[in-house]
């Protein structure tokens, strides 16, 4: 070791007065802080771009063009016999009804005094499809009302209503065979003379799906309720399978290589692709336990083993976090190992608990891929169901799903009616993560 | 602990209630989704003039629906299969190996496949040629069969516009392709006589089997890029029309007369697509429509038959029902596929 202390002349060095080498190292950190805004604003700026697009392109969903009409329930037509037996009525189908909507028309047309070439057959075109069921549906419940005149709201077919959107010009349908500009004249003069309006339509939160001829009935509602009862199996078998398997692994559990293989194995099937649970769903529950296909209990299932790894994971950690002091404490005074998880660590544990779960129905909510495989996409969501076991068990559609299928079918109205149902199912998750965020801000404590 | 309580009764609930309902009171059909529109159409009409609830339509495809269909006979399986070509001899096999046995064939009528392209850009009339000489992998160059060297429509055809080809046709599990393959591609092998150079060269024991090694040779597309197979919905080959102005995409009719301010179709033959040039046989591109039922399943599914008759039914199926009017092309003979389902006419009793 040589004692020869290097003579290096000191630096007069001020902390008012920067150096090079500060300055440098100030500059890298200043660049580094603009490149973290740059990301955030980026970030930002893509959400903005996202809610601006899905707001404007589904905002057209929640507003629908309405007819009022007075219309002749006449008897000779729907009770030939007169004597006001409902098996007689029903035998009227829907096609039966479709001449009261044109006589309907013509008569509106005549009082106003507005001129136009139409056929009445042709008029109706501007009603959607559901105003004959409609009609049916009112004299099949109010039979006695047959013969009167009655004041309805129907709604326009989807091309009209497109004409007030914005959506359909009358330079776009020449070619079009399923509209023509005499009918759009007639919608105008309707229109001016206010019995056609464009309104709040809450049928497309509360309603059914519609098929394709008549994009301007369907709603959102049923699925909804598919939904629902997804979530609720998931809840219910997700909840406690979970916490009870990640209070045994994280308290009671031995630490030896079978949990250590159980633990890793967890953490691999939180990652496993949605749709390996799709198939597995459709190979275990509808073809070798027979459930119903298209129902949203097996929905449900395939769900809840798609959220159980992630309720798994968040609950240990929860219980992790509860510092061993309470454990030893409660043990301390003679509670039993089961008493001191239940009594204190699990309720301390509650709000990370309560959080990871709500984070897991939220993610399974928005999962669309393993219900493309037990049925649940197509024209399924049109019987809204009417007791707890039908909704588990009848076949119903959920609400990613019905997004999906709107967004494949022809008509372009379903396509607005598809970023619509964005809008609610992002309301839905929006929700779900904000009681998530206050629930772990009002009860979680810090040690 | 009462939360452990009420799960188990929830769970007990459930389980109790699975068994209770799996009694099934709803139409359950899959299968081909060309036919989905059409059967949904008819779904929401039964349910709304019969007391019966909505039938459920799944997508999904012709193949797929069938092989469902072919799982076998119960409540656990569906009881119509759509499909929008016939079903194949070895389905029919499955079918029977699974005990599905008797089986109710319907046509609905038929479907026009069209050819669209961007509204604003160049208008088309095709012949099954031009498609061939465009898209086949080889075509036949003074006797010779050679790769594909058309990279324009001008040069398959002097009379077209100067745009460079790219096509979007249907991926091999639609229906669909099918037909584009039989009555477009092959048309036109066989119309340039690459068929029969083919046929001369063709390796096989027998002369069927030398046609269909030279069929197969026929129908192969090219794997350049020009000839783009869409594996998704129709939407997916408008959006893809939408962003590149030169693409020509592979429509049904229906999808076409739903986009008639975004998409305009060429003839082919001469010949405009319409329900009208269809039903005649005039436009030359089209195909059957069917859905398949199980006969074991009438009485067990309630209103099974009365769903098949309302879906034939003249006000339904007929030139002026809703279906015609979402584009479907009635058939001449419905009457017959009336009384075949009122007599619950079975596949292979001899017809």
């Amino acid at each position: 070791m040589t004692d020869a202390i290097q003579k290096t002349e000191k630096k007069k060095s001020s902390l008012l007065q920067l150096d090079a080498r500060t300055r440098t190292r100030n500059a890298a950190e200043t660049r580094f802080k603009a490149y973290g805004m740059i990301a955030i604003a980026f970030g930002l700026l893509m959400l903005s771009i996202l809610v601006f697009n899905i707001v404007t392109r589904g905002a057209g969903a929640y507003q629908q063009t309405f007819v009022a009409l007075e219309v002749e329930l006449l008897a000779g037509k729907l009770d030939e016999k007169g004597d006001r037996n409902l098996d007689d009525i029903k035998k009227v189908s829907t096609f039966g009804y479709t001449p009261l909507l044109s006589n309907a028309l013509e008569a509106k047309v005549a009082e106003l005094e507005i001129e136009t070439d139409l056929k009445a057959k042709k008029m109706v075109g501007i009603l959607s499809k559901s105003a004959a069921a409609q009609v049916r549906d009112y004299a099949l419940n109010n039979p006695n009302q047959i013969g009167e005149t009655v004041g309805f709201e129907f709604l326009a077919s989807s091309r009209v209503d497109g004409y007030l959107k914005g959506r359909v010009s009358r330079d776009s349908i020449g070619n079009d065979k399923n509209i023509s500009p005499a009918q759009l004249d007639l919608a105008d003069a309707l229109k001016a003379e206010g019995s056609l309006a464009k309104r709040f339509n809450m049928s497309f939160i509360t309603g059914s799906d519609a098929s394709d001829a008549r994009p301007e009935a369907a709603g959102m509602g049923t699925s909804m309720i598919g939904s629902f009862f997804m979530m609720l199996v998931v809840l219910v078998l997700a909840l406690p399978i979970g916490v009870a398997a990640s209070i045994y692994l994280e308290e009671f559990a031995p630490k030896n290589w079978i949990t250590d293989i159980i633990e890793v194995n967890i953490s691999n099937l939180a990652a496993v692709p949605s749709i390996v649970f799709g198939i597995l769903g459709l190979a275990v529950f509808i073809n070798y336990m027979y459930l119903p296909n298209s129902a949203p209990l097996v929905g449900g299932l395939v769900l809840t083993l798609m959220t159980l790894p992630t309720i798994i994971i968040s609950t240990r950690a929860s219980l992790k976090a509860v510092p061993p002091s309470i454990r030893d404490a409660a043990l301390g005074v003679g509670a039993s190992k089961m008493q001191s998880v239940f009594h204190h660590v699990l309720p301390l544990a509650a709000p990370g608990i309560l959080t990871g779960t709500i984070i897991g129905l939220a993610q399974a909510l928005g999962e669309t891929a393993p219900l493309l495989l037990i049925g649940m996409v197509g024209f399924i969501a049109s019987n809204p169901p009417d007791s707890i076991a039908t909704g588990l068990l009848s076949p119903n559609s959920a609400m990613p799903a019905q997004i999906y299928e709107w967004a494949k079918r022809a008509d372009p109205a379903f396509y607005e009616r598809a970023w619509g149902g964005i809008i609610i199912l992002l309301v839905f998750l929006v929700t779900m993560n904000t009681v998530a965020v206050i629930l772990r801000r009002r009860f979680e404590r810090r040690w | 602990m009462s939360f452990v309580k009420l799960t188990t009764s929830a769970l007990a609930l459930a389980a109790v209630s699975a068994t209770a309902a799996i009694a099934r009171d709803q139409i359950q059909i899959a299968g081909s989704s060309t036919v989905l529109p059409y059967a949904s159409i008819v779904a929401e009409a039964f349910g709304e003039n019969f007391d019966f609830p909505t039938p459920i339509v799944e997508s999904g495809g012709s193949s797929a629906g069938l092989k469902r269909f072919c799982e076998g006979v119960g409540e656990n399986t569906i009881d119509i299969a759509n499909a929008s070509r016939q079903i194949k001899e070895n389905e029919l096999k499955a079918c029977a190996k699974a005990g599905v046995s008797d089986i109710i064939e319907v046509r609905i009528g038929y479907d026009g496949i069209v050819f669209a392209s961007d509204i604003t850009g160049n208008g088309f009339e095709f012949t099954p040629t031009d498609w061939f000489l465009a898209l086949s992998d080889q075509i036949l160059v003074e006797g010779q069969m050679v790769a594909n060297p058309n990279s324009n429509w001008a040069q398959v055809n002097a009379a077209f516009a100067d745009q460079p080809i790219q096509a979007f046709v249907p991926g091999t599990k639609h229906g669909t392709r099918e037909v584009f393959e039989d009555k477009v591609i092959l048309e036109g092998c066989e119309a340039t006589g690459a068929f029969d150079v083919l046929l001369a060269s063709a390796s096989g024991d027998t002369d069927k089997a030398k046609k269909n090694s030279a069929e197969k040779a026929c129908i192969a597309l090219r794997t350049d890029g020009k000839s783009v197979d869409i594996d998704g919905d129709y939407t997916e080959t408008l959006a893809r029309i939408e962003s590149n102005k030169d693409g020509i995409g592979v429509f049904g009719l229906a999808f076409y007369e739903n986009n008639t301010d975004k998409l305009q179709v060429a003839t082919m033959s001469g010949v405009m697509p319409s329900t009208e040039s269809i039903s005649t046989g005039e436009y030359p591109v089209s195909r059957p429509l069917y859905f398949y039922m199980k006969k074991a399943h009438i009485g067990v599914i309630p209103g099974l038959k009365n769903f098949a008759e309302f879906f034939v039914a003249d006000e339904i199926a007929g030139e002026d029902g809703p279906l015609a009017e979402y584009g479907l092309v009635a058939d001449p003979e419905l009457e017959a596929t009336q009384t075949a389902v009122s007599d619950e006419f079975v596949v292979g009793s001899g017809s």
